[in-house]
Order: C-alpha cells, then structure tokens, then sequence
C-alpha cells in the first residue's frame, strides 16, 4: 500500500459525506421553514432593524416581500447561476402575472384564482415563444434582445392602454374579489405565509430540478455548451426549459407579489428591477442556493429600508455632498454592486469559507464544499489511472 | 402628404443619428473587447449634464462651443476611467466586467440624480438652432439637421480613423484576432483604452444632441437611450460599423413611421423588427455562420 492512500477510498468517504450532508441539509432547510412559519407568532423587538415587533403588520409585510424577492431571485438563478444564460428581461413575467390578474380581476369580473391560473398561463405561453426567438441567439446577444423585449412589455404597461393597466400609477386590485382571509391589516400574517409558501415552492423547484438529468444538462451546458453537442445533445432545449421554468416561477411571483401589494405597479416591468434580480444573485453568490436567497432577502431589505432611512434624521444632518447621493438607493445598491463583484467575487456565500481561511493561516485558499469534492474526485481518477484495477 | 413623409423621415433619420452615436461604441468596444457596456447610458448622461452645465453658465453660441466641448470632454474622460479602473483589473473575468458596468450603469444615474435632481433640465436653444427649414413645403426643426450632420460625420471619421490610421488598423486587426494581436507584440490593452475614451466622447455628444433633440434632460434619459442602442446593435452585427449605421436608419425610421399610424406603436415595432431579424437569420452576432 503507497503511503500516501487513505484507508478508506476518498471516493466512498465523499459519499458517506455526501449522505451525511444530504441529512444535515435536509434539516437546515427544515429547522428554517419552522423558524420562517412562527415569525407571525413572535413579538420579538429588533431595534435598529424592524421599526415594530415581528408580528407587527408594518414589519410582516417587510419581511414578505423580502421572501417573495428571494424566490423571484431563486427563479432567476436558474437561468443565471445554474444554465448559465444571462437574461435581462426576467422582471417581464412579473409584469405579466401581475397585470394579466389584475385586469381579468377589475375588467372582466373573473375571480382571482381563476384570474391567476389565466397569468400562470399566458406566463407559460409567453416564455415558451420569448424564449425560443431570444435563444436563438447566445451570451450577450441573448441579454440584449431580453432587454429589448422586457422594454416592449414596459411600454405596453405604462403608455400601451392606461385604461386598462392604470399607465405610471398602477392598476389596484379590486378589492371585494380578493379573499376576506388575504386582504385587511389584520391578516398580514396569511400573506405573509403565502410569501413563504411561494419561496418554499421555488426552492423545491430548483432543489429538485438540480438532481434531476435536465437540471444535469442545464449544468452541463453552463460548464460547456461545445460538449453538449458533440455527445450529441441539443443545448438549445436545455436552455429553453430553463427559461420556461424559471419565467413561470417568475409570473408565480407576480401574482403574489400582487397580493401583497394590493395593486398592480409598472416598477416591476422596468429595466432597473430585472438588473435588481441580477444584482441579488451576484451579491448572494450565482448557483448557491442559500446565498441566492439571502441576496434576495437583504437586497429587498436594503432597498426598502434606504429609501426609509434616506428621510431619516440622521441623513438630513448630515452636509449636503454626503447627504444627496445617500438619499439615492440606487446609488448605494450600485456601488456595492461593483465592490461585491471587485472583493468578494462568488459573493456572500464565499464568505463563510473566506473567514474560515483567514483564521487558519496555513491554507492559503478558500476551500469551499464544491473545491472539496472536486478534489476529491481528480484524486480519484488519477489513483485509478496510475494504479488500474485487477 | 409629401411633406409628411419628409417630416417622419427626417424626424426618423435624426433619431438614427443619435441611436448611431450610442451605438457605434457599444458596437467597437463590443467587437474588440467582447465587453458589453451597460454604463455606456451613463456615459450619455454625464455628457448631457456636463454639457448642460456650462450651457447653463455661458449664454448663446460660444457657450454651445464649450458645451459641445464639456460633453465630450465628460464622456471620454468618464470612459477612460471606467475602463482603467473598472474594466482592466477585471481582465481574467469577463462576465464580471459585465456585471461592474451593470453596477455603474445603475449607481451613475442615481448619482447624477442627486446632483441635479429627478426633474427634467430645459436646455434653451440659441435663436439659429430653435427655428426650422421649410424642405419640400416639409417645416423640419433645424436641430434635426444638427443631428444628421455630427451621425455623418462621425461615421466618416470613424471609418477614417479605421481605414487610413496605424491605431485603426490595430483596432480592425483586434476584432478579428485580439490574441494573434496581442502575440505579434501590440499593446491591445492601450488600443481597449482608447476605444473606450472614442465610444465614450461618442456618447457624450449623443447626451449633448438628445437634450437639444428633446429641449430637456434627465438622468434616465442615456439608459433608455441605450435600450434602442442594444437593439442597434444586434441588428446590425456587433463590430461592423456600416451594419450599425444601416441599422441605426432603419431602426429611427421604422419607429417613427409606426408612431404616426399609431402613437407607442413605434416601439413596440422595433421589438418585432428584432424578433423577426433574429428569426430569418442564420448567422451569429459577429457575422459568422451560426
């Protein structure tokens, strides 16, 4: 036996690994859906972050949009972060959820359940046709024709009919249609839950889709998309599975975030909200789950909380040339942006094992779960290259 | 009905010319460094305040001079910057770069926003510059002649510049091989800094031309400049700078023919133009078969 061989072969230690950390996940993601479900049931005080107790209505409505921002940011990693394919036309099926509810809701008299399965279908309809012009074309000519067709979508809200869509100032849903249990201050708490249903959903979605052969294609194709056509594959239908399902997620996020609204709103179909989408899954780390989702979070806790502190005393003392670009979210979400990508490249989820790597000097390099196995495995192959079997 | 047509056309063709202008360096920076500029509507905005500025402060033609000078001047400086300390140290990455001009595309806006205000500014316009030329019976505001004249004469300087000059010959050489460029001992990354300054300047006069075009500026005005922009430059294959000419004309003069049948009808047909290019087309964005 060469000295330097384990007792037990790496590949099957990583597969005991793998199985103890699919049970550790499987318990993190539990323990955090229990602790997301009883925040209704809470009255704790955070002061500096929420202004009321946790089951306050002002802070459960905060908290259930930044849900509802993680899933649309958990949809649109599926596009970015796990096929690799750069599309800046995903707040598109947001709009569409949105407005196709609240017009079939106040114009047609339909109701909203039935309203909402009409925007879940002509979300579908519209990524399956969207999607197969756009991926006609690859990387960066994708991302431009989204974007021309998010625009298209954006014009047609805000100056296309405003009869119907309410142009710049939105279109309130009608509220006797609206079930008694969701509407009203007092039943926050069931929007709130429905946010964290929506959220729960996405992320089984994409959980579930990333073990499955497709999501293995989607990846394959992200890696290397020459290699998927030599084995003969088509990358294109890989593609536009993803973009399918990510844009029904997305119109899914629509409708809820309709809800909790109480009206449609054109700020969804503008381009600085899809570049928001693409900003909270670098910022949380693109094609890590748990990072993605906290991007989601703290990127909608961020905007709304800048655009509540830019008015605060504090600001307002301070001189002016410090004072009006801090004023501007949009302004602080950029240039953080820009550090994030600069110093912190991968993102939030890099900076456990960062820390990690910092407070033990002798590794040099961040080794993160995914540099584990893949070390693993090239250990592996090349044991068995040198020493074949038999 | 002539005169219709001759006012949609030039209305059109000036709307082109500030399309081309936006477009032409998202397409040579494009094409050269593979680098999609999403802070080049930035760019069109620093150079629309900077030019608004001074106009602001020095009255009638001679402060039109300078400002023409203050919005170039902004623009290539603004450009040369981002591209030395926001573009360069990213190299090794290049969807990062992508993703810092996103960041600044957002955060330049805002900033701009903070200075100036969210309200429109009014440019005034010297008397020779607000009037109109009466063509064909056709009563066309003088300011879209301005338009057409500095489109046209960028593109010949351009092609110019490309043609005739060693620094154009690096830059041709580097669409087509930027690595065999780079191996024969060329310093492509001085010819990046200068595209960028080029584009820049370009698109600084683009903020100039549209505040005069529309008689007021405000900080979104360069972003959704660029969408038009982007679409520009697709149609007209990344890098070739007839293309994005032709397709600057065409993509002005569809808009404006459907916005007179029916006004938000123009955007919406540019969209479909790209749609349907996308679809008959069986070459990739260089030009190159698919």
């Amino acid at each position: 036996m060469s000295p330097n061989r384990p007792l037990i072969p790496a590949r099957a230690t990583s597969a005991i690994a793998s199985s103890g950390g699919t049970a550790r996940r499987a318990a993190l993601v539990v323990l955090a859906l229990v602790l997301l479900y009883a925040i209704p049931y809470s009255t704790v005080q955070l002061p500096g972050v929420f202004d009321g107790p946790l089951d306050s209505p002002g802070t459960l409505q905060l908290l259930a949009v930044c849900l509802v921002f993680a899933g649309l940011a958990l949809s649109y990693d599926l596009l970015f972060g796990h096929t690799g394919i750069m599309s800046f036309g995903h707040g598109l099926f947001v709009t569409g959820g949105m407005y196709v509810t609240t017009i079939l809701v106040d114009h047609a008299g339909y109701s909203l359940l039935i309203s909402a399965l009409a925007g879940l279908g002509v979300g579908l309809v519209a990524a399956v046709v969207l999607g197969a012009v756009a991926l006609r074309v690859d990387g960066i000519g994708f991302a431009m024709v989204t974007l021309a067709f998010g625009q298209a979508v954006s014009l047609l809200v805000v100056s296309g009919s405003p009869a119907l869509t309410g142009g710049e100032q939105g279109q309130t849903l009608n509220a006797a249609a609206v079930p008694a249990a969701l509407s009203g201050i007092r039943n926050t708490a069931n929007l709130y839950w429905l946010a964290l249903a929506y959220l729960a959903l996405c992320a089984a979605v994409v959980w579930w889709l990333t073990t499955s052969i497709p999501g293995r294609m989607m990846r394959a194709v992200k890696e290397n998309q020459q290699r998927v056509e030599v084995l003969g594959l088509n990358p294109y239908l890989f593609k536009l599975l993803a973009f399918v399902i990510a844009g029904v997620l997305a119109t899914g996020g629509g409708v809820i975030y309709l809800l909790l609204l109480g009206g449609a709103t054109p700020t969804v179909s503008g381009s600085d909200f899809t570049l928001g989408l693409l900003v909270m899954v670098v910022l949380g780390g693109a094609g890590r789950r748990w990072g993605v989702v906290a991007g989601g979070v703290l990127y909608a806790y961020a905007d709304q909380s800048l655009t509540r502190l830019s008015g605060s005393s504090s600001v307002a003392s301070l001189p002016g040339l410090l004072r009006s670009p801090l004023q501007q979210p949009l302004f602080l979400l950029g240039v953080s942006f820009v550090a994030v990508v600069f110093f912190l490249p991968g993102g939030l989820a890099t900076l456990p094992a960062r820390l990690r790597a910092s407070t033990m000097p002798m590794r040099g390099m961040p080794i993160t779960r995914r540099h584990r196995a893949k070390r693993d495995a090239v250990n592996a192959k090349s044991r068995e290259e040198v020493a074949p079997r038999g | 009905m002539v005169s219709t047509l001759i006012l949609l056309s030039a209305t059109g063709l000036g709307l082109a010319a500030l399309y081309f202008l936006v477009a032409s360096g998202l397409s040579l920076i494009f094409g050269l460094m593979d680098v999609l500029n999403f802070a080049h509507g930035a760019f069109v905005a620093v150079g629309g305040y900077a030019a608004w500025t001074v106009a602001d402060h020095v009255a009638g033609g001679f402060g039109l001079g300078l400002a023409l000078i203050a919005a170039v001047a902004g623009g290539a400086a603004l450009a040369a910057l981002t591209e030395l300390f926001i573009i360069r140290p990213l190299y090794a990455r290049p969807l990062d770069q992508v993703l810092a001009t996103v960041g600044l595309g957002l955060a330049i806006p805002a900033l701009l926003q903070a200075v100036w205000g969210a309200d429109p500014r009014t440019w005034t316009l010297p008397g020779w510059l607000a009037g109109t030329v009466n063509l064909l019976g056709a009563h066309i505001p003088t300011v879209r002649f301005v338009l057409i004249a500095a489109a046209l004469a960028l593109l010949g300087g351009l092609r110019l510049l490309l043609a005739r000059t060693r620094a154009g010959l690096v830059v041709r050489a580097g669409v087509e091989n930027r690595e065999m460029v780079a191996a024969l001992g060329i310093d492509v990354h001085r010819a990046f800094t200068g595209v960028f300054a080029l584009g820049g300047a370009a698109a600084g006069l683009a903020g100039l031309l549209d505040g005069l075009y529309q008689g007021s500026i405000s900080p979104g005005d360069g972003t959704s400049l660029l969408i038009f922009a982007f679409v520009v430059v697709v149609l007209g294959r990344m890098g070739s700078l007839t293309g994005t000419a032709v397709a600057s004309a065409a993509v002005g003069l569809v808009q404006q023919f459907a916005n007179y049948l029916s006004p938000n009808l123009g955007d919406e047909s540019v969209v479909i133009l790209l749609a349907a290019v996308l679809l008959l087309r069986r070459r990739d964005l260089k030009g190159r078969p698919a």
